[in-house]
């Protein structure tokens, strides 16, 4: 059972540090976002007199990368599925619990590496200054947001017959989900319909909280961030191995 | 619609067995059921004494299966699938190192162990595909259409392989195929599958010797209800079957029927391009059992027919 989780999450690893290519492409984004939003947007932005739009943005882009991250490395069991390996793996006397425990730690710990990446360029370019406990806390707010979202991945790839739908799940799952995040915005004064969405969405507490843990402007109690976070993760987590269990091969 | 039906069947341990029938005949459906991938809607089978719906992780232990489709990760090295695969079975890194080795020799991989697979050719996927489903020492060993889309020559390998590792190992082997001479070649009994039903099991020797007699292949410029009317009426004809210019007579002796067919031809103005005879092969075997003839099986192309004739001839 454990050397069953151990070796799903040892072929995510090999494929991770395989690909640097990809790790600097995934990076590439999130930069992007951050210069280019962060700039753009940076001389309206009027929410605290002490911090710059870009220090605001610096833990939503986090969230962003984790969210991606996490989805996709779900998403792909997928093209395991595709390409046949998904059935070399459900024919192997392992239980599939393990097998998702496998695939789950090990896209979190490969969303989580490119996390830490994204904090040390937010450290460097002064838009963050946490202490030691902050940067404890926010890689805890880190693996919640990777493990539910790579649930919420395996759920939905579990429920899809094809990845053709993959689109589908970009356009309608994973944006709004980082749109309607507070991400890019504060969530101060939105309208009723949009605060509504926002606090319905669990993204919008694990950015939050992270927002506290590094030392920015945040909304909520991060308790009270961490608390509705873990429930998702825990029922998401959940509904993915119910869904991955009953999934054909 | 069940994709197979009462369908019984017993293979003993130590066997090479193929399961032999047209593409959606019900054969990948019956291994799917024997490995515990699909559940059959009723009936029950068991495997090396396990019950495979009641005790599928004893089942899952014993047997290896390469799969029809293609089931390697292309971003990891040959090397690393095989690790993957004893680290699932439980192996400990010793018995792993030592077993890559060993199966990789037997498939000769050995010199592209740490390439990724995504630069392997088709013929040596396949290969690394049945190193792989040989890891954890299985009892049984399942191959799905072990050739399905390669050349004659990585065919001809793999056949190979498959009689060493046989030799090497002695594990009971159950393949599907719809090559009639892959089914001759390699298999000690074969069932024929067709329409989820078994219609035939025996070994490919008793199967072709039940046909009895020669089977007359003749060509002919243009076809001829009454000519072939006349053929079916002979002595010693048994059947027949023609498509497009080509008529297959089953007949007792076929030297002494030749000259009689001429006749009949020339009586009726009919013009034969060419005839040829031979022993009954299993394709005949399927369409006296069926009525119809298996698709995609090479032995209908004429260079292939051509071959088996001339062997069996020497002999």
């Amino acid at each position: 059972m454990n050397s069953a989780v151990y070796t799903l999450w040892l072929r995510e690893m090999k494929k991770f540090i395989r690909n640097r290519s990809r790790i600097i492409g995934s990076m590439a984004l999130p930069i992007l976002f951050l210069v280019v939003l962060g700039s753009g947007f940076g001389g309206f932005f009027q929410y605290r007199q002490d911090v710059t739009y870009m220090q605001f943005l610096g833990p939503g882009i986090l969230g962003m990368t984790l969210l991606f991250s996490a989805m996709f490395g779900g998403l792909s069991v997928l093209w395991d599925r595709q390409f046949g390996f998904l059935k070399e793996i459900l024919v192997a006397p392992v239980s599939r619990v393990a097998i998702m425990a496998g695939k789950t730690l090990g896209t979190v710990t490969t969303s989580m590496i490119k996390g830490v990446i994204l904090i040390v360029a937010l450290g460097m370019g002064g838009l963050v200054k946490p202490d030691p406990l902050g940067l404890l806390l926010t890689l805890a707010f880190m693996f919640v947001i990777s493990a539910a979202f790579v649930a919420l991945g395996i759920a939905t790839a579990a429920l899809m017959t094809d990845p053709h739908g993959f689109q589908l799940i970009m356009n309608f799952l994973v944006m709004p989900v980082f749109f309607l995040s507070g991400a890019l915005f504060p969530l101060e004064g939105l309208p009723g319909w949009l605060d509504l969405l926002t606090k319905i969405n669990p993204l919008t507490y694990g950015i939050d909280g992270m927002r506290y843990a590094l030392g920015g402007p945040y909304e909520f109690s991060p308790l009270l961030d961490f608390v509705i976070l873990t429930f998702f993760a825990v029922s998401a987590t959940l509904s993915g191995a119910i869904l991955f269990q009953r999934m054909p091969a | 619609m069940a994709a197979l039906n009462s369908v019984n069947l017993e293979i003993q341990k130590g066997e090479l067995f193929g399961l032999l029938g047209p593409n959606g005949a019900g054969k990948t459906t019956l291994i799917s059921i024997l490995s515990t991938i699909l559940p059959a809607t009723s009936g029950s089978a068991s495997v090396c004494g396990y019950d495979v719906r009641r005790e599928q992780s004893a089942v899952r232990k014993c047997i290896g299966i390469v799969f029809q489709d293609p089931s390697l990760d292309d971003d990891l090295t040959g090397d690393e699938n095989l690790d993957f695969h004893g680290r699932l079975y439980g192996l400990n890194a010793v018995l792993r190192r030592q077993r890559i080795g060993e199966v990789l020799k037997l498939v000769d991989l050995e010199n592209r162990r740490h390439d990724l697979v995504k630069t392997y050719s088709g013929g040596m996927r396949r290969r690394l595909e049945i190193a792989r489903g040989l890891m954890h020492r299985p009892e049984v060993l399942f191959l799905d259409e072990p050739t399905l889309g390669l050349d004659p020559q990585a065919r001809r390998n793999i056949w190979d392989y498959i009689r060493d590792l046989k030799a090497c190992f002695g594990m009971t082997v159950i393949l599907t195929t719809h090559y009639m001479d892959e089914a001759d070649q390699l298999c000690s009994r074969i069932a024929v599958i067709d329409r989820g039903e078994i219609v035939a099991l025996d070994s490919p020797d008793e199967l072709k010797a039940g046909l009895g007699g020669d089977v007359l292949e003749l060509e002919v410029i243009q076809d001829d209800k009454e000519f072939t009317d006349r053929l079916l009426a002979m002595d010693g004809v048994h059947n027949i079957g023609f498509e497009d210019q080509r008529i297959v007579l089953r007949v007792n002796h076929g030297e002494a029927v030749i000259p009689k067919v001429f006749e009949i031809a020339q009586g009726l103005g009919v013009a034969i391009n060419s005839v040829s005879m031979r022993k009954p092969n299993l394709e005949d075997v399927f369409i006296q059992l069926t009525g119809r003839e298996m698709r995609e099986a090479p032995v209908t192309e004429p260079t292939e027919r051509m071959r088996i004739f001339m062997l069996r001839r020497k002999r």
